[in-house]
């Protein structure tokens, strides 16, 4: 029999090494010594650690989460307004030495937020390094609360602040340090790129939108409230994964910041969710959302369907696909305009819903018909007219019933870069323009 | 059965077999719903509720919108929710049918919708202005009742005639109590009826009070459903402890302490869903052995299969092919002679040889007679088959101000067939009086759902530009 292929998990990013990628995201469920070490007993890599700051500790608000469920699901999208930790700093450094003394092999990163003083960031600095902290997270994305006092957020929205704080962080740190980026930002790559010139040893992303999480029709006051009134929140969870995957890859492929090591933050619920950060460029991914709502005990399938994939694609460790995806991701001016898709409807898995038909004639190309003789329900793609637009495999509820097939143009790739540079001669009409 | 225990053996057995949903539940079921494109569910249902789009308002958390569009179609929408055999209807034709998944609950999310609009004790539409005629209604039932409700909605002066102490007709007295209690089918009824029916109960209509109707109203409305429990004509069948189904089933709702555990064993006679109506509340009654006979093969019987496997759930006998021949007993039913039955030839044969089944009641199932004095009375011709003659379009009969609906011109269907005739009626009786008038803006909506609401053109691919 075949031995099987042993695979190795464990997770580099910027030289903080973990027995395996999946970290705990600074946050609720890393506040205390307690809760790291029951996260670490059910198989974390690692945890950073709520944020630390300046004692006295910051006092927090009552309530201080908010959700949006979308049909069935819950926790579609997560919102919260929580400070920083509300604990001394003393209790958590002790934490922290006793957690490391615990589990050394597994990663301890401090997530630190203070005032732009060089002498505060230098203190807190040393202090979490004597207490044995694997690496700093710089929390310079927490966009709510924190940010109104000139800290989170509002330092990584300035490309001069990160690259200053970092700097002031290098000086005397001894283990690597992490920038964690905020999204709310016209162009994440700024941040990105000063935080590089500041001496980080990577970037982890996304940190939390800027969101309001809705109103109460029935009273009109905000759904998640304190005493009737609300700030804005970060928004997290699963709806926020697509806008994390944009940044990440924007990051990866920005020549000025390729190769930076990236802990990858922002809907990760699952073990696919978490590969595809991965091949987009990351060393290691952070979840908060989905352990928020399932606890520590999701980390058992994470691993197990990390493991089982990669044995299914014949990797042995997480550098054999990191970043494997990046470099598909392009301008839209290096798409081909030559590719032509048509839909294709497997009628023997139709199920005769029409809600293709009616997206395709209401909103799109109006290339599905029904032929409604003999009470036939099933429709039919034309096949001439179809642009190719997903929109119907998109909203067919059964699975593989509408595929997009690639339809053999005969002709030359041509990108709208050269076509433009062609003086807008060559294309070839692919499609039918309605 | 001791009668200080009638109390929990109606809670006990008498419980609604489908329970409402909660709150909760019909979000997440109404998020199932594909919101199907010119929808088959619509299509199979008689009144044509436009069923994505209630279920869609209660994923949007609008029940009462919902409920609108319900009533809108189906004035006698709440207890349809509850008595409509969904299965060969709305949610047979579900989508997820053909996915080989369980069906969207439509009937279950329907009454979570009435339910809501029930309890907040609002009517979602209103009375039409009074247009000054005058239409008479004979039979509170499902057809009487919905044609009353759009007859208000026009804005006419509505009077509805019944024979019985209460309206509702089978809503009321014949539909087995696990699917919904008479109580509810007052309660829909009552709130109906705030449109401003005048409702006139132990009103017999006879040969004087015919010819005042025609004489004094503008148009008359039969919806007088069907007579009797056909006979077995057999001997024996006025004895003691012969019932028919719809008597039997009458008292069982009424809660008539009388029918508790007063058998040993029951021989029901028929193949219909009255029969297993009849079954079902026997054994809930707490008959120890119930026997249902029909004279035919289990593929000939009439009753929805759905129904049938309840039947045999409840630890029914279920005897094919056997034909009553006589009732036997001296003072009392004393058990029922049958010959065994076969076809040949596409032709029901009986065997010579006879053979008792003792029993101790006999509940006879073999359908209803039509009731043809009260078409005679208006002087309304009939077909063939003893239903009354209509016009299908408008539902008008042979005499010009005379419309009907229901199970008089069906034979015997749903409670959503005749609320869907009662609608038509309504609409047809308007045509007739107000020479083919368009529906007002109050109007437009249910009037579109008589037909089916016209939905875009699916055009087959030749017409396809």
């Amino acid at each position: 029999m075949k031995k099987r292929a042993k695979i190795d998990l464990t997770a580099d990013c910027a030289g903080i090494k973990s027995p395996n990628p999946f970290w705990l995201a600074s946050a609720p469920p890393s506040n205390s010594g307690a809760q790291v070490m029951r996260a670490f007993e059910y198989g974390w890599g690692g945890a950073v650690w709520k944020t630390l700051g300046q004692d006295p500790p910051v006092v927090n608000v009552s309530s201080r989460y908010g959700a949006m469920d979308l049909g069935g699901v819950k926790l579609a999208g997560f919102n919260n307004i929580e400070l920083i930790t509300d604990r001394p700093l003393a209790t958590n450094l002790k934490e922290i030495y006793e957690v490391k003394k615990r589990f050394p092999k597994h990663a301890v990163v401090a997530s630190l937020m203070v005032p732009c003083e060089k002498q505060a960031w230098h203190d807190i600095t040393k202090k979490v390094c004597d207490a044995g902290s694997d690496g700093i997270e710089l929390n310079f994305g927490c966009p709510h609360g924190m940010s109104e006092r000139g800290m989170g957020a509002a330092v990584g929205q300035v490309p001069e602040y990160v690259k200053m704080v970092t700097e002031f962080v290098k000086e005397k740190s001894s283990v690597p340090v992490l920038v964690k980026l905020t999204p709310n930002v016209a162009d994440v790559r700024f941040p990105a790129r000063a935080a590089k010139a500041g001496g980080a040893d990577g970037v982890s992303l996304i940190n939390t939108i800027n969101s309001i999480m809705g109103v109460d029709v029935e009273t009109m006051i905000p759904k998640f409230a304190v005493q009737g009134k609300i700030s804005h929140g970060g928004y997290c969870g699963p709806a926020v994964k697509p806008i994390a995957l944009n940044m990440v890859s924007q990051i990866a492929t920005d020549p000025e910041t390729k190769g930076l090591p990236m802990s990858g933050i922002g809907g990760i619920s699952t073990w696919s969710d978490a590969v595809e950060f991965m091949l987009l460029g990351c060393a290691n991914v952070q979840l908060c959302t989905a352990v928020m709502h399932h606890g520590f005990r999701i980390v058992e399938d994470l691993n197990a369907g990390l493991e089982g994939w990669m044995r299914r694609k014949g990797f042995t460790k997480l550098d054999d696909f990191v970043g494997k995806t990046a470099p598909r991701i392009v301008d839209w001016k290096h798409l081909n305009l030559h590719h032509k898709s048509v839909a294709s409807i497997d009628k023997s898995k139709c199920i005769g819903c029409d809600v293709c038909y009616v997206a395709c004639n209401d909103t799109t190309h109006q290339c599905i018909a029904i032929d409604t003789r003999k009470g036939n329900r099933k429709p039919h793609v034309l096949s001439d007219d179809c642009v190719g637009c997903n929109l119907c495999s998109l909203v067919c509820p059964v699975d593989n019933c509408i595929t997009m097939k690639e339809v053999d143009t005969g002709l030359k790739p041509l990108t709208w870069d050269e076509y433009a540079k062609a003086g807008m001669k060559g294309y070839g009409e692919v499609y039918r323009r309605h | 059965m001791a009668r200080r225990d009638a109390r929990s053996v109606w809670r006990d057995n008498f419980a609604e077999l489908k329970k409402p949903l909660v709150r909760d539940e019909a979000r997440v079921e109404a998020s199932r719903c594909l919101y199907c494109y010119d929808a088959p569910c619509v299509k199979a249902c008689p009144t044509h509720i436009d069923v994505p789009r209630f279920i869609r308002q209660i994923a949007a958390n609008d029940p009462l919108g919902s409920g609108a569009t319900i009533l809108e179609a189906n004035a006698l929408g709440h207890s349809c929710a509850r008595v409509c055999p969904v299965e060969v209807l709305c949610e047979g034709s579900c989508v997820y049918v053909e996915w080989h998944e369980k069906p969207i609950q439509i009937a279950r999310l329907q009454r979570w919708a009435t339910d809501a609009t029930h309890a907040a004790d609002e009517l979602p539409f209103e009375a039409g202005e009074d247009n000054g005629k005058r239409v008479a209604i004979v039979g509170a039932g499902p057809a009487g009742a919905s044609c009353a409700a759009y007859l208000r909605r026009l804005g006419y002066a509505v009077t509805i005639f019944e024979k019985r102490k209460l309206p509702g007709g089978l809503n009321t007295f014949g539909v087995a109590e696990y699917k919904m209690d008479q109580r509810t089918s007052l309660e829909e009824l009552r709130f109906l009826f705030r449109l401003g029916c005048g409702v006139k109960t132990g009103a017999a209509v006879d040969a004087k009070t015919a010819a005042k109707l025609l004489a004094d109203f503008d148009a008359v409305f039969l919806g007088v459903g069907l007579a009797k429990t056909r006979r077995l004509g057999v001997p024996g069948e006025d004895l003691d402890g012969v019932v028919d189904a719809l008597t039997f089933i009458e008292s069982v709702k009424a809660r008539d302490p009388k029918t508790l555990g007063a058998s040993a064993v029951t021989v029901v006679i028929g193949g219909g869903n009255t029969a297993i109506d009849a079954v079902t509340q026997s054994k809930r009654t707490g008959a120890e052995q119930v026997i249902l006979a029909y004279r035919r093969g289990r593929e000939d019987m009439s009753a929805y299969d759905f129904e049938v496997e309840l039947a045999k759930s409840d630890g029914v006998a279920l005897r094919t092919n056997l034909a009553p021949k006589r009732i036997v007993g001296r003072k009392k039913v004393e058990g029922v002679e049958f010959a065994a039955t076969h076809v040949v030839k596409g032709k029901l044969v009986e065997n010579a040889k006879r053979f008792t089944v003792p029993c101790d009641r006999v509940i006879t199932a073999i359908g209803q007679e039509k009731d043809r004095s009260v078409a005679e009375l208006f002087g309304v011709a009939l077909n063939g088959d003893g239903t009354i003659r209509v016009d299908a379009k408008s539902l008008r009969t042979s005499v010009a101000k005379v419309f009907a609906g229901g199970d008089a011109i069906n034979g015997g269907k749903e409670v959503v067939n005749a609320a869907a005739d009662g609608k038509r009626a309504a609409w047809g009786i308007h045509q007739a009086l107000q020479d083919g008038a368009e529906p007002d803006a109050d109007n437009a909506y249910w009037v579109s759902t008589i037909e089916g609401r016209v939905v875009a053109p699916i055009v087959p691919r030749e017409e396809h530009s």
